[in-house]
């Protein structure tokens, strides 16, 4: 493996699995605690909107990204909150609308889109290095502001009512909660892409939950998970020329279901 | 905080789910070191009340003041046990975590919790007689026990005023009784408001009683008449008054 280093794609690529892996071991275990993991698959695949926008514009559709998946965290926030309807209905809803968004965008812009595959199944293989500084800037964002929210964080996940009888912004905190998912999608997107976001966001969380019940040390073990599942996906994938984003999920979810049987049948 | 001695007072209160009206035309006025406990049916609006008081539900009438505040501003010196609390039993967080969850309304955002965070958080396990609990995950004890890490979570706040939506239910006898007497001693530091189905013990233990069922019964005292019970209840009540313990019976 080390040979491998040599080139600058496969640094960039376990670059970007690290920046990676520490954005989604910390929001995962949120999100797996918090078992908010239908609406952070809505997040995800709405978030297909920003890519067809940002064909649309002509722009990195990376940046187009970044706003469209801010906008469907705070509109599913808000909507499974206050609106009427049941709350996985709405998700179901906007997930659905942000995708056709997507599709319409991308079919309106002339000429083809290039790439579209690698934004939905992600090519790790191909990250420029401008998106690895992106994903860096959106990693420090994330740490600043769990690290700055821990306790509130906590106490919102934990027990909601209570937490706003304490004085916690409940409502507010979990709109930031969710566009911080919206942030940890985009990192991601260029790892495993929008179908396969999911994974990473769940795996390492789950997996980490089976070794401690403390919520930080839970964070420290999916960062770890999460680091060495990519490395090991990018490594099989040179290996055997196949897509990156998938065999770093198969990877991962290969490890956990067998990790699961063992522990099954010890016990 | 407001130098008036009332710490709530409900005028006119009015609440609506759906528009069937749960609570009617409710006024009150606790006072400070006034320990009241609140009686009633089920569904007769007791942890709406509570809920009124917090903050949590608006009314769609009438003005609800907490020391002389909005309750959302007041909610700082406010304890509270909910009737049930409805947590993810593998939620890994630890009795200590919880506990220390009391204290935020008063450590502010960005800070870490301070040593008197931490001193009021034990001193409230072991009221509770919950200290060598503080590591264990709080799913994984018993009902009773969960229950009795938040009411530490809930006297963690150094309240002024604490809210008790049937706190004793699922606790055992020796706890129990424990737990009212600390409620005896912690009377004369703050208001305290205790709904109860346990008609003995809220008659034994408090000051003054109040019926609830939809519209209030209270006259400021430990006296209910008859026409009282028989409006909350909706069935004949005999009251074995004046005598200790004051009791509340049904009549057979
Ligand atoms: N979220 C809600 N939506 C609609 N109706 C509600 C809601 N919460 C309570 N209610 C209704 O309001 C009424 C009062 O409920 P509340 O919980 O205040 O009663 P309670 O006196 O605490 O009863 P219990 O003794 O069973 O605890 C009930 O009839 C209930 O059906
Ligand atoms: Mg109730």
């Amino acid at each position: 493996m080390m040979e491998l280093l040599q080139y600058e794609f496969i640094r960039n690529a376990i670059m970007a699995g690290i920046l990676a892996s520490i954005s989604c071991g910390i929001i995962g275990v949120y999100v797996v605690v918090k078992r908010i993991v239908f609406i952070s698959g809505g997040i995800a695949h709405a978030s297909f909107g920003g890519i067809g926008l940002g064909y649309y514009l002509g722009i990195n559709p990376i940046l187009g990204v970044l706003p469209f998946s801010i906008a469907s965290a705070l509109s599913m926030g808000w909507v499974s909150k206050r609106s009427r309807l049941p709350e996985d209905t709405a998700i179901g809803i906007l997930w659905a609308m942000g995708m056709s968004i997507g599709i319409i965008l991308v079919s309106l812009t002339p000429g083809y889109a290039p790439d579209l595959m690698t934004y939905l199944f992600g090519n790790i293989l191909t990250v420029p290095f401008s998106d690895i500084v992106l994903m860096l800037v959106l990693d420090a964002i994330i740490i600043l502001v769990v690290y700055s929210f821990y306790k509130e964080f906590l106490a919102l996940c934990f027990d909601e009512e209570f937490a706003t009888v304490r004085g916690v912004h409940a409502e507010r905190l979990y709109l930031v909660l969710l566009c911080l998912i919206a942030l940890t999608i985009v990192v991601l997107i260029r790892v495993v892409g929008i179908i396969l976001v999911i994974a990473l966001l769940t795996v390492p969380a789950a997996m980490s939950r089976q070794f401690t019940s403390n919520l930080k040390k839970m964070m420290m073990l999916s960062i770890l998970f999460g680091a060495v599942f990519s490395s090991g996906g990018i490594w099989l994938s040179y290996l055997f020329d196949v897509p990156s984003g998938a065999t770093i999920v198969l990877v991962m979810s290969v490890v956990y279901m067998l990790y699961s049987f063992v522990k099954g049948i010890s016990s | 905080m407001n130098m008036t001695a009332d710490v709530v007072v409900i005028k006119d209160v009015w609440v609506h789910y759906d528009s069937v009206p749960v609570l009617e035309d409710i006024n009150l006025v606790i006072k400070e070191q006034d320990f009241l406990g609140i009686i009633g049916v089920n569904g007769g609006g007791k942890s709406t009340l509570l809920k009124v008081i917090l903050g949590l539900i608006k009314p769609s009438k009438g003005t609800v003041r907490v020391f002389g505040d909005t309750p959302q501003i007041s909610r700082k010196y406010v304890g509270y046990v909910p009737q049930y609390s409805l947590f993810d039993l593998e939620f890994p967080v630890s009795v200590w975590e919880v506990v220390l969850m009391g204290r935020l309304g008063h450590t502010g955002l960005l800070k870490r919790y301070s040593e008197e965070d931490k001193k009021a958080a034990l001193d409230a396990l072991a009221k509770m007689d919950m200290l060598e609990y503080k590591d264990r995950q709080v799913g994984k004890l018993s009902g009773g026990q969960q229950h009795r890490v938040f009411i530490a979570r809930a006297l963690a706040a150094n309240p002024k005023l604490l809210l008790l939506d049937e706190p004793a239910a699922g606790i055992d006898t020796i706890i129990q009784e424990e737990f009212y007497e600390l409620l005896e001693k912690l009377k004369t530091k703050m208001a305290i408001v205790l709904v109860s189905h346990d008609i003995s013990a809220v008659s034994v233990y408090v000051d003054k009683i109040a019926c609830l069922n939809h519209r209030l019964y209270y006259h400021d005292s430990k006296e209910l008449t008859a026409e009282d019970l028989e409006a909350t209840y909706h069935c004949p009540v005999e009251l074995i008054a004046h005598g200790v313990p004051h009791r509340v019976l049904k009549k057979h």
